[in-house]
């Protein structure tokens, strides 16, 4: 564990307590405001039980396109909008995970299911704009960060270096995804999992208790499967 | 552009200085900005379709250079005034539209089989108002017109009864 990984003091009770992330220093003072929680649970991938689907089918049936539209003047997905200018992506290519997940909602007419633990991920999304992340917690060493690329540092399962300055989320070691992108190969979940690290993305403009809201409800959704 | 770029704090600017606080205030205004064009873009659904993208910097997360933030918070501010010119249009071709409705509605005989949409006068639904005669042909030969209002948009109970018959019951 890093000594700058702090746990979080959280109100709401994830039983098992949520770790707050270092942000390099230099990236914290370009992007006051961003920050990395993660919480690590016993589980392993697999369909979602009956009250899963159903609590992501009542979602469905909550969420309307006026709901997608409107979206964006809401204070959490417009702070990740502006967070995703900030960075340089167009957050109308490369979308927010709440608004990609909007837009899928749309297209499919309902959230479809996809099993544990991305099931649980879309219902914390869905409910707090909050980003999620899941990795294969065996698979990480020490505790993740935000930080940006070092010269000659690659992302397992991708052709080539990242260049440098790449904003990622790594571990002790190496990157295991870009932040708000693609996962690094067999650091994701997969059938073989057993244990699955959850990571929140904090923004300027988003307020803690919202991370802490959402890595709760994926923490009780997939206690409770 | 003055008031989108408006301070809220005062914030220094060093020409020559720590770029970074340069950067800083830009962020500061592309999230303003940002907040305004979604605004815009809410304000116009589902009337006119805005173009809300911004070329993307970069194909990757990272923190952008003085010129890069300046270049979105510059196609940001295009945006915007796109986005505003298209909704005054919009709002004047509305206006008139409900200028001849009301026309339309004193001497319907003057706007013969003419049909206004709740969409044309900026409302909200399907209905529409149309100028139709009286009686069919004989009205058009008395010349009695008069506007009649659509009853709206379709009822659901149609969908609802094929979704039972899909689901065999």
């Amino acid at each position: 564990m890093d000594a700058n990984a702090a746990n979080s003091d959280l109100d709401l009770d994830l039983g098992t307590p949520s770790t707050i992330g270092w942000v390099a220093s230099h990236v914290s003072a370009e992007f006051p405001g961003l920050g990395i929680s993660w919480i690590e649970l016993d589980g392993r991938p697999g369909r979602s039980p009956e009250p899963v689907e159903r609590r992501l089918s009542e979602t469905s049936n909550r969420f309307y396109g006026a709901h997608a539209i409107h979206m964006r003047e809401r204070p959490i997905p417009w702070a990740y909008r502006v967070f995703f200018r900030q960075i340089g992506l167009d957050p109308d290519r490369t979308r927010t995970p709440v608004e990609q997940l909007a837009l899928d909602r749309l297209q499919d007419g309902g959230f479809k299911t996809h099993g544990l633990p991305a099931d649980a991920l879309t219902i914390a999304t869905v409910e707090t704009g909050i980003a999620l992340r899941s990795f294969d917690a065996e698979r990480l060493n020490g505790a993740l960060c935000i930080r940006d690329s070092a010269p000659g540092e690659s992302l397992e399962g991708r052709p080539g270096e990242l260049s440098q300055g790449t904003l990622v989320i790594a571990d002790e070691r190496r990157p295991v995804g870009l932040l708000f992108g693609a996962t690094g190969e067999g650091r994701g979940v997969k059938r073989s999992t057993r244990r699955i690290a959850i990571a929140a993305i904090q923004v300027d403009g988003v307020p803690q208790i919202a991370v802490d809201e959402a890595l709760w409800m994926v923490a009780t959704t997939l206690r409770a499967a | 552009m003055p008031d989108l770029l408006d301070r809220e704090t005062l914030t220094a600017l060093r020409v020559g200085g720590d770029e970074r606080l340069a950067r800083a205030e830009l962020r500061r205004q592309i999230g303003r900005l940002e907040a305004e064009l979604g605004a815009l873009f809410a304000d116009a659904f589902p009337r006119v379709e805005i173009d809300a993208g911004v070329p993307a910097v970069s194909s990757e997360p990272r923190a952008m250079a003085l010129g890069d933030l300046e270049a979105i918070r510059d196609s940001l501010v295009t945006r915007i005034g796109g986005a505003r010119l298209q909704l005054q249009e919009r709002a004047e071709l509305e206006t008139r539209n409900r200028e001849l409705l009301d026309r339309m509605l004193a001497a319907p005989a003057e706007y013969k089989w003419l049909q206004i949409s709740r969409t044309d006068v900026g409302e909200p639904g399907c209905g529409h108002w149309h100028s139709r005669p009286r009686l069919g042909p004989l009205g058009m030969l008395m010349g009695w017109w008069r506007v009649r209002v659509s009853s709206g948009c379709p009822l659901s109970g149609r969908l609802a009864a094929v979704e039972r018959e899909i689901q065999g019951l």
